[in-house]
Protein backbone atom coordinates (compact mmCIF):
# COMPACT_ATOMS: atom_id res chain seq x y z
CA UNK A 1 0.00 0.00 0.00
CA UNK A 2 3.00 2.33 -0.80
CA UNK A 3 3.10 4.48 -3.79
CA UNK A 4 6.12 3.58 -6.25
CA UNK A 5 8.72 6.89 -6.43
CA UNK A 6 7.57 9.58 -8.40
CA UNK A 7 9.11 13.51 -8.59
CA UNK A 8 6.58 16.38 -7.47
CA UNK A 9 7.14 19.96 -8.54
CA UNK A 10 4.88 23.02 -6.27
CA UNK A 11 3.51 25.31 -9.08
CA UNK A 12 3.15 29.02 -7.98
CA UNK A 13 0.84 29.65 -11.34
CA UNK A 14 -1.11 28.60 -13.92
CA UNK A 15 1.50 29.22 -16.71
CA UNK A 16 4.33 27.37 -14.79
CA UNK A 17 2.14 24.59 -14.08
CA UNK A 18 1.51 24.25 -17.87
CA UNK A 19 5.40 24.69 -18.69
CA UNK A 20 5.83 21.81 -16.06
CA UNK A 21 3.40 19.64 -17.97
CA UNK A 22 4.89 20.18 -21.08
CA UNK A 23 8.46 19.59 -20.17
CA UNK A 24 6.95 16.30 -18.52
CA UNK A 25 5.76 15.01 -21.57
CA UNK A 26 2.47 13.64 -20.32
CA UNK A 27 3.97 11.98 -17.81
CA UNK A 28 3.18 13.89 -15.54
CA UNK A 29 -0.49 14.29 -13.36
CA UNK A 30 -1.93 17.13 -11.30
CA UNK A 31 -2.58 17.15 -7.31
CA UNK A 32 -5.06 18.72 -6.11
CA UNK A 33 -6.92 17.73 -2.64
CA UNK A 34 -4.59 14.33 -3.42
CA UNK A 35 -7.40 12.22 -2.00
CA UNK A 36 -8.26 10.40 -5.19
CA UNK A 37 -4.57 10.18 -6.41
CA UNK A 38 -2.76 9.30 -3.18
CA UNK A 39 -4.81 6.35 -2.67
CA UNK A 40 -4.41 5.16 -6.24
CA UNK A 41 -0.89 5.85 -6.25
CA UNK A 42 -0.42 3.70 -3.22
CA UNK A 43 -3.27 0.68 -4.78
CA UNK A 44 -0.37 1.09 -7.73
CA UNK A 45 -3.23 2.17 -10.35
CA UNK A 46 -1.62 4.89 -11.52
CA UNK A 47 2.33 5.60 -11.80
CA UNK A 48 3.06 8.93 -12.87
CA UNK A 49 6.74 10.21 -12.71
CA UNK A 50 5.85 13.44 -11.74
CA UNK A 51 3.07 15.21 -9.91
CA UNK A 52 2.79 18.72 -10.41
CA UNK A 53 1.23 20.35 -6.80
CA UNK A 54 -1.87 22.92 -8.13
CA UNK A 55 -3.20 23.00 -4.53
CA UNK A 56 -1.42 26.62 -3.87
CA UNK A 57 -2.74 28.11 -6.99
CA UNK A 58 -4.31 31.67 -6.29
CA UNK A 59 -5.85 31.82 -10.09
CA UNK A 60 -8.06 28.27 -8.69
CA UNK A 61 -9.38 29.96 -5.70
CA UNK A 62 -11.86 31.87 -4.24
CA UNK A 63 -15.76 32.15 -4.46
CA UNK A 64 -17.50 35.16 -6.11
CA UNK A 65 -20.75 36.55 -7.37
CA UNK A 66 -19.86 38.08 -10.82
CA UNK A 67 -23.02 39.19 -13.09
CA UNK A 68 -22.74 35.85 -15.11
CA UNK A 69 -23.32 33.81 -11.98
CA UNK A 70 -21.68 32.44 -9.20
CA UNK A 71 -17.80 31.36 -9.97
CA UNK A 72 -16.64 28.58 -7.76
CA UNK A 73 -12.98 28.14 -7.58
CA UNK A 74 -11.81 24.37 -8.60
CA UNK A 75 -9.69 24.83 -5.39
CA UNK A 76 -12.83 25.14 -2.97
CA UNK A 77 -12.91 22.51 -0.88
CA UNK A 78 -15.74 20.13 0.19
CA UNK A 79 -16.31 22.06 3.28
CA UNK A 80 -16.20 25.20 2.03
CA UNK A 81 -18.87 24.71 -0.81
CA UNK A 82 -21.51 23.16 2.86
CA UNK A 83 -20.42 26.24 4.55
CA UNK A 84 -20.00 29.33 2.14
CA UNK A 85 -22.90 31.41 2.32
CA UNK A 86 -22.84 32.55 -1.08
CA UNK A 87 -23.04 29.10 -2.18
CA UNK A 88 -26.02 28.80 0.11
CA UNK A 89 -27.59 31.78 -1.29
CA UNK A 90 -27.15 31.09 -4.90
CA UNK A 91 -26.64 27.17 -5.13
CA UNK A 92 -28.28 25.86 -2.37
CA UNK A 93 -28.51 22.62 -4.33
CA UNK A 94 -24.61 22.15 -4.16
CA UNK A 95 -24.67 23.10 -0.03
CA UNK A 96 -27.20 20.20 0.56
CA UNK A 97 -25.55 18.04 -1.72
CA UNK A 98 -22.13 18.65 0.12
CA UNK A 99 -23.67 16.80 3.26
CA UNK A 100 -23.46 13.79 1.66
CA UNK A 101 -20.00 13.83 0.06
CA UNK A 102 -17.85 11.39 2.08
CA UNK A 103 -16.54 12.57 6.01
CA UNK A 104 -16.13 15.74 7.72
CA UNK A 105 -12.08 15.02 7.20
CA UNK A 106 -11.93 14.33 3.88
CA UNK A 107 -14.14 17.15 2.99
CA UNK A 108 -11.26 19.77 4.52
CA UNK A 109 -9.18 18.49 1.61
CA UNK A 110 -10.80 16.73 -0.80
CA UNK A 111 -11.47 19.61 -3.80
CA UNK A 112 -14.55 20.37 -5.96
CA UNK A 113 -12.66 20.97 -9.18
CA UNK A 114 -10.93 17.33 -8.03
CA UNK A 115 -14.29 15.80 -7.39
CA UNK A 116 -15.82 16.88 -10.97
CA UNK A 117 -12.78 16.01 -12.85
CA UNK A 118 -12.39 12.78 -11.78
CA UNK A 119 -15.92 12.08 -12.72
CA UNK A 120 -17.13 9.45 -10.49
CA UNK A 121 -20.38 8.22 -11.35
CA UNK A 122 -21.31 7.68 -7.74
CA UNK A 123 -20.53 11.74 -7.41
CA UNK A 124 -22.78 13.60 -5.59
CA UNK A 125 -21.45 17.22 -7.11
CA UNK A 126 -21.35 16.16 -11.17
CA UNK A 127 -25.38 15.35 -11.09
CA UNK A 128 -25.97 18.71 -9.17
CA UNK A 129 -23.80 20.77 -11.81
CA UNK A 130 -25.54 19.22 -14.38
CA UNK A 131 -28.93 20.09 -13.09
CA UNK A 132 -27.61 23.98 -12.54
CA UNK A 133 -26.54 24.30 -15.73
CA UNK A 134 -22.68 24.89 -14.97
CA UNK A 135 -20.09 26.38 -17.21
CA UNK A 136 -16.51 24.60 -16.95
CA UNK A 137 -13.71 27.54 -17.24
CA UNK A 138 -10.73 25.15 -18.76
CA UNK A 139 -6.49 26.56 -19.40
CA UNK A 140 -4.87 24.67 -21.37
CA UNK A 141 -1.53 25.43 -23.08
CA UNK A 142 -3.75 26.36 -26.10
CA UNK A 143 -5.23 29.11 -23.69
CA UNK A 144 -8.79 29.35 -22.07
CA UNK A 145 -12.01 27.63 -23.26
CA UNK A 146 -15.25 27.13 -21.75
CA UNK A 147 -17.40 24.09 -22.04
CA UNK A 148 -21.36 23.66 -21.19
CA UNK A 149 -21.70 21.08 -18.39
CA UNK A 150 -24.24 18.89 -21.26
CA UNK A 151 -20.51 18.60 -23.11
CA UNK A 152 -18.23 18.17 -20.35
CA UNK A 153 -18.97 14.48 -18.57
CA UNK A 154 -18.69 12.01 -21.64
CA UNK A 155 -18.29 8.61 -20.07
CA UNK A 156 -17.35 6.77 -16.43
CA UNK A 157 -14.28 8.86 -15.49
CA UNK A 158 -13.97 10.83 -18.33
CA UNK A 159 -14.73 14.70 -19.32
CA UNK A 160 -14.23 16.75 -22.09
CA UNK A 161 -10.49 17.82 -20.09
CA UNK A 162 -7.79 17.03 -22.21
CA UNK A 163 -4.38 15.69 -20.40
CA UNK A 164 -2.33 18.97 -19.86
CA UNK A 165 -5.42 21.30 -19.44
CA UNK A 166 -6.90 22.45 -16.11
CA UNK A 167 -9.73 23.20 -14.23
CA UNK A 168 -9.71 26.97 -13.03
CA UNK A 169 -13.31 27.60 -11.87
CA UNK A 170 -17.03 26.30 -12.81
CA UNK A 171 -19.65 29.08 -13.37
CA UNK A 172 -22.79 28.91 -12.24
CA UNK A 173 -25.51 30.64 -13.88
CA UNK A 174 -28.17 32.95 -11.56
CA UNK A 175 -30.89 30.94 -10.26
CA UNK A 176 -34.40 31.63 -11.66
CA UNK A 177 -37.43 33.24 -9.59
CA UNK A 178 -39.40 30.74 -8.24
CA UNK A 179 -36.81 28.13 -8.20
CA UNK A 180 -37.19 24.95 -5.74
CA UNK A 181 -34.59 22.45 -5.56
CA UNK A 182 -33.72 19.57 -3.63
CA UNK A 183 -31.15 16.67 -3.56
CA UNK A 184 -31.17 13.43 -1.65
CA UNK A 185 -29.47 10.28 -1.47
CA UNK A 186 -29.69 6.28 -0.28
CA UNK A 187 -26.50 5.23 0.83
CA UNK A 188 -25.87 2.12 3.75
CA UNK A 189 -24.28 4.52 5.68
CA UNK A 190 -23.74 8.49 5.97
CA UNK A 191 -21.09 9.39 4.16
CA UNK A 192 -20.39 6.05 2.02
CA UNK A 193 -21.08 6.41 -1.87
CA UNK A 194 -24.52 6.58 -2.46
CA UNK A 195 -26.40 3.47 -4.08
CA UNK A 196 -28.42 6.08 -5.60
CA UNK A 197 -28.92 10.00 -5.35
CA UNK A 198 -30.66 12.81 -7.16
CA UNK A 199 -30.71 16.28 -7.60
CA UNK A 200 -34.15 18.42 -8.54
CA UNK A 201 -34.68 21.42 -9.88
CA UNK A 202 -37.97 23.38 -11.28
CA UNK A 203 -39.49 26.49 -11.29
CA UNK A 204 -42.72 26.79 -10.20
CA UNK A 205 -45.16 29.28 -11.12
CA UNK A 206 -48.95 29.58 -8.91
CA UNK A 207 -48.31 25.66 -8.88
CA UNK A 208 -47.79 24.94 -11.93
CA UNK A 209 -43.88 23.40 -12.74
CA UNK A 210 -42.77 25.31 -16.09
CA UNK A 211 -39.23 24.03 -15.48
CA UNK A 212 -37.57 20.81 -14.67
CA UNK A 213 -34.01 19.45 -14.37
CA UNK A 214 -33.32 16.00 -12.80
CA UNK A 215 -30.57 14.53 -12.66
CA UNK A 216 -29.21 10.83 -10.71
CA UNK A 217 -25.96 9.64 -9.82
CA UNK A 218 -24.68 6.01 -9.10
CA UNK A 219 -27.42 4.62 -11.92
CA UNK A 220 -24.90 4.74 -15.15
CA UNK A 221 -21.67 5.81 -16.77
CA UNK A 222 -22.49 10.05 -15.92
CA UNK A 223 -24.55 12.00 -13.95
CA UNK A 224 -27.84 11.29 -15.74
CA UNK A 225 -30.86 13.47 -17.14
CA UNK A 226 -34.05 12.34 -16.69
CA UNK A 227 -35.87 13.93 -19.35
CA UNK A 228 -38.77 11.94 -19.77
CA UNK A 229 -39.31 12.78 -16.16
CA UNK A 230 -38.89 16.37 -16.52
CA UNK A 231 -41.30 16.23 -19.65
CA UNK A 232 -43.76 14.39 -17.85
CA UNK A 233 -43.72 17.41 -14.91
CA UNK A 234 -43.58 20.47 -16.96
CA UNK A 235 -46.88 22.59 -17.82
CA UNK A 236 -48.50 20.58 -14.80
CA UNK A 237 -49.42 21.39 -11.28
CA UNK A 238 -46.53 20.06 -8.71
CA UNK A 239 -49.04 17.78 -6.69
CA UNK A 240 -49.47 13.92 -6.03
CA UNK A 241 -51.25 12.77 -9.75
CA UNK A 242 -48.70 14.57 -11.59
CA UNK A 243 -45.75 12.88 -9.06
CA UNK A 244 -47.03 9.48 -9.69
CA UNK A 245 -46.89 10.14 -13.11
CA UNK A 246 -43.07 11.10 -13.95
CA UNK A 247 -42.44 8.37 -11.11
CA UNK A 248 -44.22 5.99 -13.37
CA UNK A 249 -42.00 7.29 -16.56
CA UNK A 250 -38.68 6.77 -14.53
CA UNK A 251 -38.02 3.45 -15.92
CA UNK A 252 -38.03 5.21 -19.79
CA UNK A 253 -35.17 7.62 -18.50
CA UNK A 254 -32.89 5.12 -16.09
CA UNK A 255 -31.78 1.32 -17.30
CA UNK A 256 -29.20 1.19 -14.21
CA UNK A 257 -26.87 -2.38 -15.09
CA UNK A 258 -26.50 -5.24 -12.81
CA UNK A 259 -23.43 -4.81 -10.24
CA UNK A 260 -21.78 -6.63 -7.63
CA UNK A 261 -23.40 -4.44 -5.40
CA UNK A 262 -27.00 -4.38 -6.27
CA UNK A 263 -29.19 -5.38 -8.93
CA UNK A 264 -30.12 -2.85 -11.31
CA UNK A 265 -33.69 -3.25 -10.86
CA UNK A 266 -33.54 -2.68 -7.52
CA UNK A 267 -31.59 0.48 -8.17
CA UNK A 268 -34.06 2.16 -10.31
CA UNK A 269 -36.76 0.97 -7.76
CA UNK A 270 -34.79 3.12 -5.31
CA UNK A 271 -34.33 5.90 -7.65
CA UNK A 272 -38.19 6.07 -7.94
CA UNK A 273 -38.71 6.01 -4.54
CA UNK A 274 -35.95 8.71 -4.25
CA UNK A 275 -37.70 10.84 -6.75
CA UNK A 276 -41.29 10.58 -5.54
CA UNK A 277 -39.59 11.99 -2.05
CA UNK A 278 -38.03 14.65 -3.16
CA UNK A 279 -41.13 15.63 -5.24
CA UNK A 280 -42.88 15.66 -2.73
CA UNK A 281 -40.94 17.26 -0.50
CA UNK A 282 -40.36 20.30 -3.14
CA UNK A 283 -44.25 19.99 -3.52
CA UNK A 284 -45.07 21.45 -0.04
CA UNK A 285 -42.45 24.19 -0.25
CA UNK A 286 -42.62 27.23 -0.92
CA UNK A 287 -40.25 29.24 -3.28
CA UNK A 288 -37.04 29.51 -2.26
CA UNK A 289 -36.25 33.09 -1.98
CA UNK A 290 -33.33 34.16 -4.58
CA UNK A 291 -31.37 36.94 -3.33
CA UNK A 292 -30.91 39.55 -6.40
CA UNK B 1 14.59 12.08 -4.89
CA UNK B 2 14.32 14.03 -1.86
CA UNK B 3 12.82 17.36 -0.95
CA UNK B 4 13.40 19.77 1.78
CA UNK B 5 10.45 19.84 4.15
CA UNK B 6 9.81 22.68 6.35
CA UNK B 7 6.98 22.50 8.88
CA UNK B 8 5.56 22.99 12.47
CA UNK B 9 5.12 19.51 14.20
CA UNK B 10 3.10 20.15 18.01
CA UNK B 11 5.15 23.81 17.45
CA UNK B 12 8.18 22.12 17.27
CA UNK B 13 9.86 23.56 14.05
CA UNK B 14 10.50 20.54 11.90
CA UNK B 15 13.53 20.78 8.79
CA UNK B 16 14.02 17.24 6.67
CA UNK B 17 14.42 15.87 3.76
CA UNK B 18 11.80 13.38 2.61
CA UNK B 19 10.55 11.49 -0.97
CA UNK B 20 7.72 13.13 -2.28
CA UNK B 21 5.91 10.00 -2.01
CA UNK B 22 5.77 9.29 2.08
CA UNK B 23 2.90 9.88 3.30
CA UNK B 24 2.11 12.55 6.22
CA UNK B 25 1.55 9.93 8.56
CA UNK B 26 4.41 7.88 7.74
CA UNK B 27 6.75 10.57 8.15
CA UNK B 28 5.16 11.42 11.64
CA UNK B 29 5.54 7.97 12.45
CA UNK B 30 8.65 6.68 10.52
CA UNK B 31 10.91 10.06 10.61
CA UNK B 32 9.53 11.84 14.29
CA UNK B 33 8.78 8.34 16.19
CA UNK B 34 4.92 9.59 16.57
CA UNK B 35 3.41 6.49 16.25
CA UNK B 36 0.19 7.44 17.58
CA UNK B 37 -0.73 8.67 14.58
CA UNK B 38 -2.15 4.83 13.14
CA UNK B 39 -2.46 3.73 10.27
CA UNK B 40 -5.26 0.88 9.16
CA UNK B 41 -6.43 0.79 5.79
CA UNK B 42 -4.01 3.77 3.79
CA UNK B 43 -7.35 4.64 1.65
CA UNK B 44 -8.65 7.23 3.93
CA UNK B 45 -11.39 4.62 4.99
CA UNK B 46 -10.70 4.07 8.35
CA UNK B 47 -10.28 7.36 10.42
CA UNK B 48 -6.96 6.21 12.68
CA UNK B 49 -4.62 8.17 11.03
CA UNK B 50 -6.42 11.49 11.61
CA UNK B 51 -4.32 14.49 12.89
CA UNK B 52 -4.93 18.29 13.02
CA UNK B 53 -3.55 20.06 9.66
CA UNK B 54 -3.64 24.25 10.63
CA UNK B 55 -6.41 23.13 12.79
CA UNK B 56 -8.43 21.17 10.93
CA UNK B 57 -9.15 17.31 10.59
CA UNK B 58 -7.11 15.57 7.91
CA UNK B 59 -5.88 11.82 7.21
CA UNK B 60 -2.63 11.72 7.28
CA UNK B 61 -2.56 8.48 5.22
CA UNK B 62 -4.01 11.07 2.35
CA UNK B 63 -1.75 14.02 2.79
CA UNK B 64 1.55 14.11 0.84
CA UNK B 65 4.35 15.02 3.76
CA UNK B 66 5.63 17.34 0.86
CA UNK B 67 1.74 18.89 0.97
CA UNK B 68 1.79 19.92 4.90
CA UNK B 69 4.93 22.42 3.81
CA UNK B 70 5.16 25.63 5.89
CA UNK B 71 1.77 24.31 7.62
CA UNK B 72 1.19 23.43 11.05
CA UNK B 73 0.72 20.22 12.39
CA UNK B 74 -0.61 19.02 15.66
CA UNK B 75 -0.77 14.67 16.01
CA UNK B 76 -2.64 13.10 19.49
CA UNK B 77 0.88 13.01 21.33
CA UNK B 78 0.82 17.12 21.14
CA UNK B 79 -2.97 17.23 21.39
CA UNK B 80 -2.64 15.10 24.08
CA UNK B 81 0.42 16.59 26.28
CA UNK B 82 -1.47 20.42 26.27
CA UNK B 83 -4.36 18.71 27.95
CA UNK B 84 -7.09 19.77 25.74
CA UNK B 85 -7.99 16.22 25.40
CA UNK B 86 -8.23 16.05 28.99
CA UNK B 87 -11.65 15.55 30.23
CA UNK B 88 -12.35 13.50 26.62
CA UNK B 89 -10.17 11.03 28.26
CA UNK B 90 -11.18 10.67 30.89
CA UNK B 91 -14.66 9.83 29.69
CA UNK B 92 -12.95 7.36 26.91
CA UNK B 93 -11.70 5.33 29.91
CA UNK B 94 -14.83 5.39 32.27
CA UNK B 95 -17.24 4.50 29.50
CA UNK B 96 -15.12 1.68 27.97
CA UNK B 97 -15.10 3.67 24.90
CA UNK B 98 -11.59 1.79 23.55
CA UNK B 99 -10.03 -1.50 23.90
CA UNK B 100 -7.46 -2.12 21.77
CA UNK B 101 -6.75 1.20 21.38
CA UNK B 102 -6.14 1.38 17.98
CA UNK B 103 -8.99 3.88 16.76
CA UNK B 104 -8.58 5.94 19.87
CA UNK B 105 -6.33 8.76 18.62
CA UNK B 106 -8.46 9.33 15.50
CA UNK B 107 -11.20 8.95 17.66
CA UNK B 108 -10.42 11.69 19.76
CA UNK B 109 -9.24 13.69 17.02
CA UNK B 110 -12.45 13.56 15.71
CA UNK B 111 -14.43 14.31 18.44
CA UNK B 112 -11.88 17.17 19.79
CA UNK B 113 -12.56 19.14 16.52
CA UNK B 114 -16.48 18.45 17.16
CA UNK B 115 -16.67 20.23 20.29
CA UNK B 116 -14.41 22.74 18.65
CA UNK B 117 -16.94 23.56 16.01
CA UNK B 118 -20.41 22.45 17.16
CA UNK B 119 -21.74 24.08 20.18
CA UNK B 120 -23.91 21.13 21.71
CA UNK B 121 -24.35 18.36 19.00
CA UNK B 122 -26.60 15.81 19.59
CA UNK B 123 -26.31 12.35 19.49
CA UNK B 124 -27.37 11.80 16.01
CA UNK B 125 -24.58 14.83 15.11
CA UNK B 126 -21.73 12.97 17.35
CA UNK B 127 -22.89 9.85 15.46
CA UNK B 128 -22.53 11.45 11.80
CA UNK B 129 -18.49 13.27 13.38
CA UNK B 130 -18.19 9.90 13.84
CA UNK B 131 -18.73 8.45 10.50
CA UNK B 132 -15.49 8.36 9.37
CA UNK B 133 -13.96 6.36 12.21
CA UNK B 134 -14.11 2.45 12.73
CA UNK B 135 -14.02 0.90 15.19
CA UNK B 136 -13.91 -2.97 15.55
CA UNK B 137 -13.98 -3.49 19.07
CA UNK B 138 -16.47 -1.09 20.96
CA UNK B 139 -19.46 -1.31 19.02
CA UNK B 140 -19.62 2.87 18.91
CA UNK B 141 -22.19 3.02 21.80
CA UNK B 142 -19.39 3.78 24.54
CA UNK B 143 -17.54 6.40 22.23
CA UNK B 144 -21.32 8.05 21.44
CA UNK B 145 -21.59 8.24 25.37
CA UNK B 146 -18.35 9.32 26.59
CA UNK B 147 -18.39 12.42 23.75
CA UNK B 148 -21.99 13.19 24.87
CA UNK B 149 -20.68 13.48 28.76
CA UNK B 150 -18.13 15.32 28.22
CA UNK B 151 -20.45 17.48 26.42
CA UNK B 152 -22.60 17.91 29.90
CA UNK B 153 -19.45 18.40 31.71
CA UNK B 154 -18.34 21.23 30.01
CA UNK B 155 -21.60 22.55 29.64
CA UNK B 156 -21.76 22.26 33.29
CA UNK B 157 -18.74 23.47 34.12
CA UNK B 158 -19.03 26.81 31.68
CA UNK B 159 -22.38 27.26 33.64
CA UNK B 160 -20.97 27.21 37.34
C1 LIG C 1 -12.87 7.69 2.11
C2 LIG C 1 -13.35 8.51 0.96
C3 LIG C 1 -14.71 8.68 0.76
C4 LIG C 1 -15.18 9.44 -0.30
N1 LIG C 1 -16.52 9.59 -0.46
C5 LIG C 1 -16.98 10.34 -1.49
C6 LIG C 1 -18.39 10.53 -1.69
O1 LIG C 1 -19.22 10.06 -0.92
N2 LIG C 1 -18.78 11.25 -2.77
C7 LIG C 1 -17.87 11.82 -3.64
O2 LIG C 1 -18.26 12.48 -4.59
N3 LIG C 1 -16.55 11.67 -3.47
C8 LIG C 1 -16.09 10.95 -2.42
N4 LIG C 1 -14.74 10.79 -2.26
C9 LIG C 1 -13.84 11.33 -3.30
C10 LIG C 1 -13.38 12.72 -2.96
O3 LIG C 1 -14.45 13.61 -3.06
C11 LIG C 1 -12.22 13.02 -3.92
O4 LIG C 1 -11.17 13.49 -3.20
C12 LIG C 1 -12.44 14.06 -4.91
O5 LIG C 1 -13.38 13.48 -5.77
C13 LIG C 1 -11.16 14.41 -5.66
O6 LIG C 1 -10.73 15.70 -5.28
P1 LIG C 1 -9.19 15.97 -4.90
O7 LIG C 1 -9.05 17.44 -4.78
O8 LIG C 1 -8.79 15.18 -3.73
O9 LIG C 1 -8.47 15.48 -6.23
P2 LIG C 1 -7.08 14.78 -6.53
O10 LIG C 1 -7.02 13.44 -5.92
O11 LIG C 1 -5.97 15.73 -6.24
O12 LIG C 1 -7.25 14.66 -8.10
C14 LIG C 1 -8.24 13.83 -8.71
C15 LIG C 1 -8.05 13.84 -10.22
O13 LIG C 1 -8.42 15.10 -10.77
C16 LIG C 1 -7.31 15.75 -11.39
N5 LIG C 1 -7.46 17.17 -11.00
C17 LIG C 1 -7.66 17.65 -9.74
N6 LIG C 1 -7.88 18.98 -9.77
C18 LIG C 1 -7.81 19.35 -11.08
C19 LIG C 1 -7.97 20.60 -11.76
N7 LIG C 1 -8.27 21.73 -11.10
N8 LIG C 1 -7.83 20.61 -13.10
C20 LIG C 1 -7.54 19.46 -13.78
N9 LIG C 1 -7.40 18.26 -13.20
C21 LIG C 1 -7.53 18.20 -11.86
C22 LIG C 1 -6.09 15.05 -10.86
O14 LIG C 1 -5.03 15.10 -11.78
C23 LIG C 1 -6.62 13.64 -10.66
O15 LIG C 1 -6.62 12.95 -11.87
C24 LIG C 1 -14.25 10.05 -1.19
C25 LIG C 1 -12.87 9.90 -1.00
C26 LIG C 1 -12.41 9.14 0.06
C27 LIG C 1 -10.93 9.00 0.26
S1 LIG D 1 -5.15 4.87 7.62
FE1 LIG D 1 -5.84 6.80 6.99
S2 LIG D 1 -7.95 6.51 7.00
FE2 LIG D 1 -7.26 4.51 7.42
S1 LIG E 1 -10.92 0.09 20.44
FE1 LIG E 1 -10.19 -1.42 19.11
S2 LIG E 1 -10.64 -0.53 17.18
FE2 LIG E 1 -11.63 0.80 18.53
Amino acid sequence: MKPPPFDYQLADSVSQALDLYARSEGDALWLAGGHSIVPSLALRLQAPSLLIDISRLPELMGITLTEEGLRIGALATHAQILSDPLVRTHAPLLSEAAAHVAHPAIRNRATFGGNLVLADPASEFPAVVRCLDAVFDIVGPEGARQVGVEDFFLDLFTTALEPGEILRSVLIPPAPASLRCGFDELARRHGDFAMVGAAVWLVVAEGVTTEARICFHSVGPTPMRATLVEEALRGRPLAADEINAAQAVLGNDLDPADDVTLPGATRLHLARVLLGRILHRLAGQTAMETAA
Amino acid sequence: MTLPLHLTVNGQSVAEHVEPRTSLADFLRDRLRLTGTHLGCEMGVCGACLVLLDGKPVHGCLVLAVQAAGSEVQTIEGLAESGALADLQRAFHERNALQCGYCTPGMLITAHSLLETTPAPDRGEIRTALSGNFCRCTGYESIVDAIAVTIERRAEGAGA
